[in-house]
Formats: C-alpha cells, structure tokens, sequence
C-alpha cells in the first residue's frame, strides 16, 4: 500500500492509497457531511449528501460522486466547496426533509440528531417540495425499543449494524421505491422478532427513528411519592460515558458526579451495580468450580448479559445448560435490595421501587421477564439507560459539571475493582480469574492483570494452569462480544473443534460500554474517536485506582453471605439469586 | 468429447437434412408474438394436414421471429433451388389451403403471399422495403433455423466460432479481436466490448463469470426476446468464448420471467448443447470447461443495470452498489465478472468467424456494426430491423412514418431508450442515430426501441409515465431517485390535472439535474431524461397546461371539455353513447352536454358524424 | 402537522401494520382467515418438496431468489410459514428474505387468483391505448388493480413491457400473450377461455 497525493478545495495533501475522498478531505482540513455512512459498518453511497466534484488528472468524473466509497487516486482533485455541490447537497437533504416527520422540538434526538445538524450546517431556510410522506406508524410494544417510521431516512445503519455487526438481521429494508421503509418481516412488532434488543441500532440511527422505550415519568413519579423508598443502582460502563450526555470527551470517567448527580434527583439511596457484580463473581466462580470438580455441564458461558441471554434462547438453544444459572447483576441486585436490604433497614419491601441505570436496552426486556421476581415482587421495577439519566439530569436542571465528587451508599455501594471492569469485554472473566484462582490456589495472588482477555479483538482465548484437587489443570477460557462473535465460538464448540471450560459473552460490540443504552456517538465523531476504547480504558483505570480489586475482598459481600445467604450456591442463593432458560419462539403470528 | 470432424460432419448432415432434393421445408414463426397472434392454431392445422394427406417430403419446423409483427402469423415454404414463398397473416383455414395447393399441388397460394413485382414475380419478405436495407448479423437465425434444434444452428456455422476461438486463437487473440472490431455494448451504455473483457482478463480469481443480461426491461425493446427465441445458441456460444477470453467457467443468463418461452428455449439449447459437449467439461478436447446456468428475474426493471442485477442472482434485493469497484474487478460474489447484454453476445461469433475488419466495416465511425431497432408505437409496420448503426435506413423508416403514422395523423416524435431516453423530433430525424448523436440530443440508444408518436400524444403525459414507471421500479436506495423522482411525479400529475404553476416548472428543472448529477446508478442518473426532454422540444406544451390550463393533444382530462356546435343534427348518437347521461336533446334538436355530469371520456367526440364535438 | 402516528395496529394484532395492512385492505375476500399463514400448515407436504429443492441446491451461492420462485410456484404465494420455513434451512434471516420477497414486484405475500392477468403497460402499448384495456378489465372483472376477483378465478396487475410492442395494447394470461386489443370489446370473450 502506497500513498498517492490528492488536491482538496486546492489544498494537496499526500494519502493511502485505500482512503475514500472523504478521509483525505479530513486530511485537508475539510469535513464532508454525511448521513447515510456510518465506518466500517454501512458504506453503501445511498444518501447522497456526501457528494462532491472529482476529476483525475483533469479528466472530470461522470456526474458527482459520493465521497464516503470514492476512492482517491493519484492526481484526483476534489471540490467540496462549488455551487454546483453546495446545490446538489441542499437538493438532496431537502428531499429528505420532505419525507421525514419535522416535529424536531418535541422530538428525543432534538439538538442531538444528525439531520438537524446537518440542516443548519447546510442553512437550509425552506423545504421546496411538499407531497406524499411515509405513512407514520409507530411500534412501541417491546419494552426496550420504539421504531417511529415516520422519522426514518432509510440510511439504513440500523440494517448493516444488525445483520453484519450483531449478524442477526431483524430489520431490513422493505417494499422499493417510494414505497421502501426499514421494518421487521411482515411488519411484525420489535416485541415479537428475533431481536436481542442490544440497542446498536439505536446506536447507529443518525435520527430518532429508533429509540429506547422511556421509564423517565415513572421514576420521577415514585420519587415524588412519599409512600415510596426509591433505590438506584448504576452499571459499571454508565460511569464511562454519561459524561458524554453534557457534552464531556468520549469516556469520561464521571463516577463521583453521577452519584452526586443521582442523589441530588432525589433517589432515596444510590448503590452501585458494582456490588452485585462482586456477588455475581462469587456466586458464577462458584457454579464454574462445582461444574469442573463435580462433571457438569462445560462450557460453562456468562449469563450477565440479556441480549446474550435472548440470542442463546432463540439461537442456540442447545447450549441453554451451558448458560450460568446466575442472574446478572442488575437482577442480583435486585432481589437482595428487597430481601436482605429490607429486612435489615426494616424496610417493607412492598414499598421499595428498585430502579437500575444500565448502558443497556435490553436490561428493560430481561427486568420485564415474568421469572425475574422474588415472592411476587419484582427484581427492578424500572431500568433506564445512561441516556435516559442524561435526560433526567438536564430535566432536573442539575449543573452536571460542577458538581461534586460523592460516593455511593452503604452497604450496598461498596465494589471492587473486579467489579468495575465487567463493563467492558473481557472483564468479567478477567474478574472470575481473579477469584477463582486465589480459591484454587488458596493464595492472594498479587499478577492480577488478565491483559489476554482484555482489547477489542472479536474473539478472544487464553488459558491459565491451575490446582484443581491437587492436580495442575489447564483451565481454557473464551470470550466473545458482539452476538455475531458469540456465534463464530459457539459454532466451533457444536463443531467439536473448540474445547473451553468457561465462556464469557456479551451482546455488544465492545461489551457494556458500547452498549445500545450508552451516550450515543456520531457518524462524524466515531472516525476519530472509538468510543469502545475510550471506555473501556476509564474502567481499568478506575480497576486501577480501587484499593481491592478482587470480589472476594468486598467487605460489604462478605457481610451479606455471613449475615444471610451462608454461602455461595447455598439454598437462598439459588432462590434469590439464580434462574432459568427456555427456548423461545419467535414470528409467531397471534391471529 | 467434440472434434472438428464431428462438427462438420453434423454440419454435413443438418444441410442435407434441411436441404435436400425434393424436401419441402415449411416453417412457422413461433416467437412469442407469432404464438399470441395465433401461430400455435396454424402448426397444428399444418402437422395434422401435412400427415393426413401423407406429404413425406414435407418438413415441418418452428423458428423464432422475422422481425414483421405486423404480418404475424407468418409460414414460410422452402425448395432447395426456388425462390421461398412467404404467407403472412395465416389461419388454420388459410394454412389448410396452402397445404393443399401449395404442398401437395406444388402451386403457391397467391392470395396470402405479399404479393408480386413489376414484372409479376412473387415476392417474399425479402424484398419489402421494410427489408430492403437491413443487414442481418443479430437476426441472422430469427426466422430462419429451428431454435429448438441444435443441429439447425450447426448448420448455419453454429459452434465453429467457438471451435476456432479453442483451437486457433489465444484467449488474448480473442480479446484484441474484439477490440479491433469496435463492438460496443447493446445494453444503451455502449461501453467497448472488447475493452471490457480486457479489463477482466488479467484478474487472478479463483473463479470468474460471464453473465448475459437478458433483463430487457426497456418498455418498447424486444430485440432479445427474439433472439433468445429465435436463436439461443448464439448467445450460450458466445458466452463460452467470452469465458474463454476471460478466463471464466461459469456463465449465468439472467432472464425475465415475463418471457416464458425464451426461457424454454434457453432451457433446451443448454441440455442440448450440455449433451453435445458443445457445454461442460474439456470443450473440443480442449482443457476449456464453461457451463450455465439460468436465473430468472422476477420483476424489477432496476435488475438491467449491472450491479443490480448481480445482487440479483445473489439472493439480494436488486440494489445498485457503486461502481468502481467494476465488476471486472469485483462483481458477482466477489468475483471478476463480466456482463453483457443478448444483442451484444449475438454479434460474437460473426466477428469470430469473418474477423473483426468485417465487422468494423460496416456503421458510423464511432459505432461499429449494426444496430437492431425496435419499432412500435403510432406506425403501421411494426417490428425489428437491423441496420448498420446511424445507416440512412434507420431514418428512412422513420422519415417514411412521417407520413405513415395509422389514420393519417401527423407524426410528431420518436422516443428512444425508454424510461431513460427522450424524443427525437421531426427537426432532428437526420442526426444520424448513433450512441453519442443520440446522447448529444438529449436521448440515447437506450435498447433500441423507438416509439413513434403522434399529433393524438401529449408530450407531457408522456412524461408523466415515464416518471410513473421510474418511480414505480426505482429501487429506493439513494435520496435523489427515490425522494426526487416521487417529487416530479407529483408536479408533473399537477401540471397534467391544470392545477401546475411556473414554479412548478423551475422546480421540475432543478429536480431533474439534481437527480440526473447525484443519483447512484444509471437508472436514476437517466430518470429524468423523459422529462428534460420532453421540456426542452416540446415547452409550449408543458406552457399550454400551465398557463392556459389546456391540453393540446387532448389527453389530459382534467383539461379537456367537450361542447356540442351548432353543427349537430340532433341525431341522438352521442346521448345513446355518453355512459353517465350527460347528454340531453331531442331528436332532430341541438344536444348539449351537461358539463358538472361529463366525465369528459371522449365518446361522444368519437361517435359523432357530423364533427359537431368540439373539444377543448 | 403530520396525520397521527398509526400506533401499534397490524393484522398479527402485534405489531405496526403499514404496507401490509395496506395490501391486505384490497384483498376482496376476508372469509377465511384474516391471517395468511392459517391456510398452510406446517404438515402440507409441500413443504417437504420445498426442502428437497433447498437441498437439491445445496452446493449453489445465492439461491434466495430461485428458492422464492419455486415456493411462489408450490404455494401460489409467500406468506409467514412459507418465508419462515424458507429463512430456517437456507439461514437468511427472515427480514431479508421478505425484503427480497416485497422489492420483486412478481412474489406475492398475499393470495393469487387462479390466473394471472397482466396489461402490459409498456410504452407502445401506452401510447396505443393500453389504460382503456387495464380499465375495461377493471369493470369486467369487478376488482382494482393489484387485486384478485371474489371469486380467486383472476389477478389483474399491470406489468412492465412484454416485449409484444408489434401486438400493442396487448395483455398476457398466464403465460399466453393477447395482441392487438385496440378493440375492448374482445376481452369478455377472452375471459370467458378461462376456467
């Protein structure tokens, strides 16, 4: 690969070979908009906003091209900046406009939306051309995901991100023309597909034509309601990335302000999700060690993850005794909050509202789960994503960035760094590890960075040698993100060509912090910035700085197995604290 | 395994068959539109005759279509030594007739033939006018060998162009040939062929393909279905040195599904020429293995375009992608691809055969060989000729229209390349009709098909149904085609209902370039061609439904009414037609149309006698 | 102000019906089921043919066209369970294979009459009269165009060029083409060829 020199807007700058005339527009200086391109995920040259004039040599190039799939050659010459572009772009975006639901004020992307930036960039003044418009139907009956049709723009990076990315491919484009939309199979509802509702599409949309199902009104109600004891819990990646909701850089480590943030809305106690991933540590360490030991089913594979969890019940059922009885973290917490906590405040857990903030979408399915209840009371009543706090915070007008460093409450609120890292990929095994070989070895190892399972290759494998009854054994573990990844392994392991004892999954690209509920990134942002990476790093350096880093050292873990569930994988562990899968079926029509 | 000796000993054999002594040959054209007028009923009448009355030397054979719809059913007669005796227009009693006294009683039935010259010979097709300047290469088997019948085809030199081009020539030798010949691609880009397998050639795949795109989508152009009907081989022969040119092994022929009967075709040339050898494994002994393979279309006119129409037979809906990549470099399933229409594959073999000098020595400097036309519209003799390109024939026909549009109208354009063309008018009949000539004009080639028109046609509903069908097929991938084309639409059904403004008109221009400068693929890029057209020859038209609310043509309904003059007569014809009784009067008294009632269906205006209907 | 959002109606009672509800409104006869999946059942052996040409085309890339023609060709059209069942053995996901099934206009998700009637609106049929045909077929056989006949004897549709421009207006029957229907007056009798 070589580099060639190209002439931006007069400006010459020398390239690779392989770059589209938009990165070497970047080069120059200039930023070309676009809408329907989203990097190294749809590249497909529909919108057409992203065009611009070209010659090679001064050969001009046929009509005006799209600079997102243009690829550059020696001596092209590119215009971005002429009224026949200018023209062309403000053409085609009014197009668009005409075709779209302007309802921008009362709208959830208002002032973060791709087109409306693009409408002021552009200065468009008027919208020339009125007629037709996609009818408007909006699908608001899954608990996670709300399409609005009538907001669409038929970028289609919704489509890419889940058939290519996730490799599911539950939205596609429909009907042609005119006529064209996105939409499930026969129109069905998000409810009733094959959707893992991971949220990347949300992620990926540039406007507000897909959502997460809001539960904004409910927590501030309860909060308002003196009957009620509203409790919040916080997922690790949220810290990571709630910054970025008021304008702070990709991965922003905001831990203190959150609680802050979180008190100063009126939640009558703020714990950290953290915690039960300390729990969880202890209780799937465990159920891992029974299952090596005792014969049972291996791989053993994480079950914190609902969109993993969804995908392996539609998908792979076969691999459902695979799965970790555990519940995730968030449901952990759940049930002890109104158990344990309850007893021991002296609290009617009739009373409590469990509310959890997740940088997740599917977090709102798995809550909703008939089976994710203790006694008839369930686990979290209410799940909201890092955007939804977001929204909460400016609603409350809270000025984020001054506000003080606080921590979370005890005792509940105490986590460790193994806690931390299980936002992002690889983490949760990094924090097993951790546990399983002080157990094993019955040691407080001090080489407790797992850097093989950490970074953002797709699949991920290593092995540790460890004592198990008296015998070195070589423990092999995986760890897969992105449900079209956790395919790829799980393929190799039906194929017997893959043989691992533990497996960890997560839906998400990435893992949490790149989960569908995070602060969401743009098209124009991400070619700089990789938000995975980003922050995934504010959680090792949080990992870092915390004076214990393994679950097994939470003081306020060890209060609650020695006050009330004994051990791990005791009874009431198993009752509070496990569950259970079934296949599901999916596209059923209800008629 | 085929060897040279094997060829031309079958070829030996098919001419003996077909052209022995004392052999009457008898053939029907059975193309698609030889069937819908009624040939099917014919060849049935003819076999059951012919062995009723035990006529041995009479061979029976289908064949594919002559080109003169207008004269469909057509049966031809075939005496080694004599002139061939054409009947047109036949029926089972008309051909009952001709088997009597022609077959059996060796005297031609002059009733049904197209008649005789000066000096009172009969004439046969050859010698119409409509004949006179053409110049067969495509055609050269339409309506002559039996499509169905591999050894009809080897008779005309069928495979010995392949044969060469395995044993005589260099895949690279094919390919310079090629180049020297000029042929430019049939499809309406008139890309150079030769320089498009070039660019294939030197790719290292691990697999390539030849794909013939036989997605004739262009409404008016039906020149491959009558080649894919008339003569299949052809084509599957051109594919195979085309893959080995380019070193390909597989060849797709992408075809619609609107054309049953070229796919049956299609079906049987492949298992005959898979069973001869003449497909598969090792061809003529050779280490050269080609075979096809036929996908059907299944209705999208985007799928004529290139891109599309891989994404086609790879299981996708028929979207576009941007090119380069060129499938020369990247196309079906990744691979180094090849695409070309049936009328381009058709011309292969000739150029193969008699070398590429011959072939460039026929047609415009730019544009090398001949060109199949497809006439059709407002002229009385529909059909396909096939002239050298921009060859004074080609205007000849339409200049001859011009004063030969049905009912005596008045000629007022030709529209060429369908949805992605425009008119060419009276003023401009003369610019010869090349690619670029016709570019130059604000149409193109498109296909080939050309539509005539009359003084009864309204240039702006016209363009309102082009756009009606690019809105209808566009793909809805890119903004432009998808938001734009549906936005012009919507002015032009303004414009056409009276209800459109001079703003209309600016922003119909300004659509039109956006679309034609942005779209992603040709389909969108040519969009609005129909329509800038159209505004450009025909602008007092669009002025008169704008301005005056008026159509000229009187096609427009919204525009139209109808009142009776002080001409009528009272005879009560137009009350007895007018379907929602919107016509009062009594007999022998002035009529007068209810104009809140009339639905301005223009029935009244047709039955009256006495032109007492004005319209306006 | 844009027309109110249609919020979460669709024939499955499930979900947003938009396109499909639209189509579904044309279709004349509502008498057997209002879902087109309950005709076909899981146990119609022709499903097992369906699966033997997968099968037959194991070896094939990109046989989601050639599957959807030869399901359109058993079934007479593509509802759910054909599309379903098509989805589980060639591995496409199902929203790809109805994208695919709803941009050809020749795949019908809903049911077909028994023939198929198609007006060739090609441009020399156009200029020579073809609305009047597709209009006098309208008032014939009593449906809109798209539609199927109460009686699911015919399908009328208007279709891109037939490539019978000699024979204009001209229709097409099944697979048999008409020519030359300058004169409506013929078509009754047409019709009445077919059973």
């Amino acid at each position: 690969m070589g580099n060639v020199n190209v002439t931006v807007n007069g400006i010459e700058v020398s390239v690779p070979d392989n770059y589209t005339a938009m990165l070497a527009a970047r080069q120059a200086g200039v930023e070309i908009p676009s809408l329907c391109f989203l990097k190294d995920v749809n590249e497909i040259g529909a919108c057409r906003v992203c065009v611009v004039e070209a010659d090679i040599k001064g050969v001009p190039m046929r009509n005006l091209p799209a600079s997102c799939i243009l690829q550059v050659a020696e001596g092209m010459n590119i215009r971005t900046n002429t009224a026949k572009v200018r023209k062309a772009v403000k053409t085609n975006v009014e197009l668009i406009l005409a075709n779209h639901n302007r309802e921008c004020l009362t709208c959830k992307r208002n002032q973060n939306c791709e087109l409306q930036s693009l409408c002021d960039e552009l200065g468009i003044d008027q919208v020339r051309f009125q007629g037709e418009k996609r009818k408007p139907t909006i699908d608001n009956l899954s608990h996670s995901i709300i399409r609005d049709a009538s907001k669409c723009i038929l970028c289609g990076r919704c489509i890419s991100t889940c058939r290519d990315v996730q490799g599911i491919g539950v939205l596609d484009f429909t009907h042609r023309g005119f006529q064209t939309e996105v939409a499930p199979a026969f129109d069905f509802s998000m409810r009733d597909v094959d959707c893992v509702y991971c949220g990347q599409c949300i992620e990926a949309c540039p406007v507000a034509a897909l959502t997460e199902r809001q539960y904004i009104d409910e927590v501030f109600e309860a909060i308002e309601d003196p009957e009620k004891f509203v409790v919040v819990q916080t997922a690790p990646a949220v810290r990571a990335s709630l910054g970025e909701e008021f304008g702070m850089p990709v991965g922003t480590r905001v831990t203190g302000k959150m609680v802050a943030a979180l008190r100063r809305l009126g939640f009558d106690k703020v714990f950290d999700t953290n915690f039960s991933a300390d729990l969880t540590i202890l209780e799937e360490g465990t159920e891992l060690l029974n299952r090596v030991t005792t014969g049972g089913v291996l791989p053993m594979i994480t079950s914190c993850s609902p969109g993993w969890i969804r995908f392996c019940e539609m998908k792979y059922p076969e691999f459902l005794p695979n799965l970790s009885t555990c519940k995730s973290p968030q449901q952990m917490f759940g049930a002890i909050l109104k158990t344990y906590y309850a007893q021991k405040m002296g609290i009617d857990p009739k009373k409590i509202v469990s509310v959890s903030v997740m940088p997740c979408t599917s977090k709102k399915t798995e809550a909703n789960r008939p089976e994710m209840e203790v006694d008839g009371l369930r686990d979290v009543d209410y799940s909201l994503t890092t955007r939804e706090l977001g929204d909460m915070i400016k609603r409350a007008r809270i000025r984020f960035a001054n506000l003080p460093d606080e921590t979370a409450d005890s005792i509940l609120g105490e986590y460790t760094g193994a806690g931390v890292i299980f936002g992002a990929t690889g983490g949760v095994m990094e924090a097993a590890l951790r546990t399983v070989a002080d157990i094993l070895t019955g040691k407080d190892l001090k080489d407790i960075e797992y850097n093989a399972v950490r970074g953002l290759d797709g699949v991920k494998e290593a092995s540790v040698v460890l004592p198990i009854d008296g015998k070195d054994t070589e423990i092999k573990v995986a760890i897969a993100h992105g449900t079209a990844n956790a395919a790829k392994v799980l393929d190799a392991v039906k194929a017997g060509e893959k043989d691992y004892h533990f497996i960890e999954v997560m839906a998400c690209p990435g893992g949490c912090v790149h989960g569908g509920g995070q602060s969401i990134v743009s098209a124009q942002v991400r070619l700089d910035v990789n938000p995975k990476a980003n922050r995934a790093a504010a959680l090792y350096a949080e990992d870092e700085a915390c004076v214990k880093r393994k679950s097994h050292d939470n003081e306020e873990v060890k209060a609650l197995y020695n006050e009330f569930l004994g051990k791990p994988n005791s009874h009431l562990s198993h009752k509070l604290l496990h569950t259970h899968y079934a296949p599901r079926k999916v596209y059923e029509c209800q008629a | 395994m085929m060897t040279m000796v094997d060829l031309n000993g079958l070829k030996a054999k098919a001419l003996e068959e077909m052209e022995s002594e004392g052999t009457l040959r008898v053939v029907v054209g059975m193309a698609t539109c030889g069937q819908s007028a009624g040939a099917r009923r014919v060849m049935e009448t003819l076999k059951k005759d012919v062995a009723e009355l035990g006529l041995d030397n009479v061979n029976v054979a289908v064949t594919g279509c002559v080109g003169m719809c207008t004269y469909e059913p057509i049966l031809e007669v075939l005496e080694p030594g004599k002139k061939k005796v054409t009947y047109i227009r036949m029926d089972p009693e008309k051909t009952a007739r001709v088997v009597k006294e022609h077959l059996q009683g060796g005297k031609p039935v002059l009733d049904y033939t197209v008649g005789h010259d000066h000096a009172g010979n009969l004439k046969n097709l050859e010698d119409l006018q409509f004949y006179a300047k053409q110049e067969r290469i495509v055609l050269r088997n339409c309506g002559t060998i039996d499509p169905e019948n591999i050894h009809e085809y080897i008779a005309r030199d069928g495979y010995a162009a392949l044969r060469k081009a395995l044993l005589e020539m260099t895949p690279e030798t094919v390919i310079d040939e090629m180049k020297k010949s000029g042929l430019r691609g049939r499809g309406g880009a008139g890309f150079p062929t030769g320089l498009k397998w070039g660019f294939a050639a030197p790719n290292k795949a691990d697999q390539k393909y030849i794909i013939c795109n036989a997605d004739e989508g262009d409404p008016g152009a039906f020149m491959d279905r009558s080649v894919l009907e008339g003569d299949p081989h052809a084509v599957l022969e051109a594919m195979a040195i085309g893959g080995y040119a380019i070193g390909a092994s597989k060849g797709y022929i992408y075809v619609r599904a609107e054309y049953p009967v070229a796919v049956e075709r299609l079906k049987i040339a492949i298992g005959q020429a898979q069973e001869m050898g003449l497909l598969g494994r090792k061809i003529f002994g050779t280490d050269f293995s080609f075979d096809i393979e036929i996908r059907l279309g299944a209705g999208a006119f985007v799928c004529g375009e290139e891109t599309a129409l891989m994404a086609s037979i790879e299981g996708e809906r028929g979207e576009p992608r941007p090119r380069p990549p060129f499938p020369a470099v990247k196309g079906l399933f990744g691979r180094p691809t090849i695409l070309n229409n049936v009328e381009t594959y058709a011309n292969v073999c000739q150029i193969i055969l008699n070398g590429p000098e011959w072939f460039a020595s026929m047609g415009t400097e730019r544009s090398k060989g001949t060109k199949v036309f497809a006439l059709g519209g407002k002229i009385n003799n529909t059909g396909l000729v096939e002239v050298p390109d921009g060859h004074q024939a080609a205007r000849d026909h339409l200049r001859n229209r011009r004063r030969a549009c049905p009912h005596g109208k008045a000629f007022k354009a030709v529209q060429t390349g369908g949805p992605s063309g425009g008119c060419i008018t009276a003023a401009d009949l003369d610019t010869p009709i090349d690619f670029d000539n016709l570019v130059a004009i604000g149409s193109m080639m498109g296909s080939g098909g050309m539509i005539v028109m009359d003084e009864d046609n309204c240039m702006v509903d016209i363009a309102r149904f082009f756009l009606d069908f690019t809105v209808d097929e566009s793909c809805g991938k890119c903004t432009p085609c998808r938001e734009g084309t549906k936005r012009m639409l919507e002015i032009l059904d303004r414009i056409v209902a009276g209800e459109g403004t001079m703003q209309d008109l600016e922003n119909l221009e300004d659509l039109a370039e956006n679309i034609r400068l942005t779209s992603l693929c040709a389909l969108g890029q040519t969009a609005p061609n129909p329509v800038m057209s159209t505004m450009k020859h025909f602008r007092d038209e669009y002025l008169a439904h704008v301005q005056d609310k008026k159509c000229p043509a009187g096609v427009c309904k919204a525009l139209l009414g109808y009142v009776i003059t002080a001409d009528c007569k009272g005879c009560t014809k137009c009350k007895r037609v007018c379907p929602v009784e919107a016509i009062t009067g009594e007999v022998k008294q002035l009529h007068v149309i209810d104009q809140a009632l009339c639905i301005r269906c223009g029935a009244c205006f047709n039955v009256c006698s006495f032109n007492a209907i004005a319209r306006n | 102000m844009p027309e109110d959002p249609e919020v979460n109606q669709n024939r499955f009672g499930t979900g947003v019906g938009n396109n499909t509800q639209r189509r579904l409104g044309n279709v004349n006869d509502q008498s057997k089921c209002a879902c087109s999946c309950g005709c076909i059942t899981a146990e119609d052996p022709r499903f097992a043919e369906l699966k033997s040409y997968i099968d037959s085309l194991n070896q094939e890339q990109g046989i989601t066209m050639p599957v959807l023609q030869e399901a359109q060709r058993s079934f007479g059209y593509l509802p759910l369970e054909v599309q379903k069942f098509i989805s589980e053995n060639t591995g496409v996901p199902l929203a790809e294979i109805y994208g695919v099934a709803t941009f050809y206009s020749q795949f019908a998700i809903e049911p077909k009459g028994r023939h198929h009637i198609g007006v060739c609106m090609g441009t020399a049929c156009y200029v020579k009269g073809s609305q009047k045909v597709l209009d006098k077929l309208v008032e014939e056989l009593k449906v809109k165009v798209g539609c199927t006949t109460s009686d699911g004897k015919f399908t009328l549709e208007a279709t891109r060029c037939l490539g019978c421009c000699g024979l204009a207006p001209c229709i097409m029957i099944d697979d048999d083409v008409f020519g030359k229907l300058d004169d409506v007056s013929r078509i009754p009798d047409i019709l009445g060829k077919y059973e």
